[in-house]
């Protein structure tokens, strides 16, 4: 096995989720939730929104877009926050290219 | 061995809860830590099972435990870990398993990795594992086996590794570390992206248990310690995006306990191998305390209505200084059962915290292990002489 080098998330890549990461909706706390390795993600409104765009179609920009559209709010404000979070999330090996 | 230290991170704060137990402000449990035997080839000092093992002809059967997860499942339980003891010496893991996945939940296997050949990993691929967390005890062969206490047990762990990353499942190495091991947690660090994980756990030894038997051999020095934090700072640094690094500072160079399960009866519940429900692998230390058995209650009715889990649940059985403290709900008092193993009182402050009136206990055990380094003293089944204050109630 080789360290595969370290990806940083672009405009321009399209994520998804990593296999045996699971995002669901859970019955029973009524919350969506974010399954990995030894790790449980609760993410709140906002995170549950970004996360339901990550469908392996999408890029970053076009996930930023949709976001803006429906918010109407500064595309550098949201860019950050996403751009942000994703980052974390690969890094944490829940998403991946 | 010492199940991993599971993480519960959020994107942001707030955890729903169901509105039956939203009244009495009880959540449900988020993970099962199924230890389905005590039965293991290793032998390690500093085992996290009782010192009293269960035998097999004690063990849960397979309907018993398909009844239990079905149950968790239904009391909001999300992941469950199957663990032990070895757990591949049961032969109906790939059944359980199957179980756990058919009902939506994510299957961590916790071994050893000894017993573990390509056709049962392809057997518990198949069934719906989700995930590996294999444990080493060294990244030098010859103390690995020492400390393990099995011949050979390095080698069938790489085979393992290797075997778990061909499969395609994501890996965690959890290394328990400690003074015999310490200084070479940089070569472990390289062992572990060498063998393809994804996760490096790296577990301070706990100290109850077989491992407070053999605290004396196992503590760390101070420097050791500095030492082993710096490596793990560089590392992280190197390796960010390649490799977690998981490490939290051991309890007894600690100023601060940790919040032990995350608190007791709120995320997290254990069921033994003879079917004790547990808030923690290590509770059934704790005199005093009906741990209810599943062949006689269902999860839920113990999970919110047991006075075991009430006991130390929330802050109301808390003393000073924990009682009036800001950060009572944030470490939850610590570990009930170090305060146990340290005070003789479960229901006393951790003496992890530096504002526990018994925080000199680790001062001088610090002391005692800076001078004497033991035999290690080995996990067995037979009867073994113990100083009484580790006698354990039952």
């Amino acid at each position: 096995m080789t360290e595969q080098p370290r990806l940083s998330v672009e405009g321009g890549a399209v994520l998804r989720f990593a296999p045996h990461v699971k995002f669901r909706f859970d019955e029973v706390r009524r919350a969506w939730i974010v399954l990995a390795p030894e790790r449980l993600l609760l993410p709140d409104e906002q995170a549950v929104e970004i996360l339901r765009l990550i469908d392996g179609e999408r890029d970053v920009d076009a996930v930023i877009d949709e976001l803006v559209r429906r918010y109407e709010a500064p595309r550098e404000v949201i860019a950050g926050d996403v751009v942000a979070m994703l980052q974390d999330l690969v890094d944490k090996k829940v998403l991946r290219r | 061995m010492i199940p991993g230290r599971m993480s519960v991170g959020a994107l942001s704060h707030g955890t729903p809860t169901p509105r039956a137990a939203v009244s009495r402000g009880i959540e449900p449990p988020l993970a099962l830590l199924a230890e389905l035997t005590h039965r293991c080839p290793l032998r390690c000092p500093y085992c996290s099972n009782p010192l009293e093992l269960s035998r097999a002809s004690d063990e849960l059967d397979t309907a018993t435990w398909k009844r239990v997860l079905g149950e968790a499942a239904g009391l909001g339980v999300l992941q469950v870990h199957f663990s032990g003891g070895e757990p591949l010496v049961r032969r109906d893991l790939v059944d359980l398993v199957r179980h756990a996945a058919e009902l939506d939940l994510y299957g961590n296997l916790i071994t050893s990795g000894i017993g573990l050949d390509a056709d049962r990993l392809a057997e518990l691929v198949e069934a719906g594992l989700e995930h590996v967390q294999l444990s080493i005890q060294d990244s030098d062969a010859a103390s690995g086996d020492h400390i393990a206490g099995f011949a050979g047990a390095q080698q069938a762990k790489r085979r393992t590794a290797h075997l778990v990353r061909l499969a395609g499942l994501p890996l965690t190495v959890n290394a328990v570390v400690h003074r015999q091991n310490l200084d070479r947690l940089g070569q472990i660090i390289d062992l572990a992206v060498a063998l393809g994980a994804d996760r490096l756990e790296v577990a301070h030894v706990q100290y109850y248990g077989w491992a407070l038997r053999n605290r004396s051999a196992l503590l760390p020095s101070r420097d050791q310690l500095d030492a082993a934090t710096a490596t793990v700072e560089t590392a992280r640094a190197r390796l960010a995006g390649v490799m977690v690094i998981d490490y939290v500072l051991p309890d007894y160079y600690a100023h601060r306990p940790k919040a032990c399960m995350g608190g007791w009866g709120r995320r997290f519940l254990n069921v033994s191998p003879a079917g004790k429900m547990l808030p923690c692998h290590a509770a059934e230390t704790l005199p005093g305390l009906d741990f209810p058995r599943v062949a006689e209650a269902g999860l839920a009715d113990i999970w919110y209505r047991s006075p075991a889990f009430e006991r130390f649940r929330g802050t109301g059985w808390m003393p000073e200084p924990c009682r009036s403290c800001d950060r009572r709900e944030i470490d939850w008092g610590g570990c009930r059962c170090q305060a146990f193993a340290l005070t003789g009182d479960a229901a006393r402050t951790d003496p992890a915290c530096t504002l526990s009136p018994d925080h000199e206990l680790l001062t001088e055990a610090r002391g005692d292990a800076a001078q004497t380094v033991p035999d290690l003293v080995y996990r067995q089944h037979s009867a073994v002489p113990r100083r009484s204050s580790e006698l354990i109630s039952s």
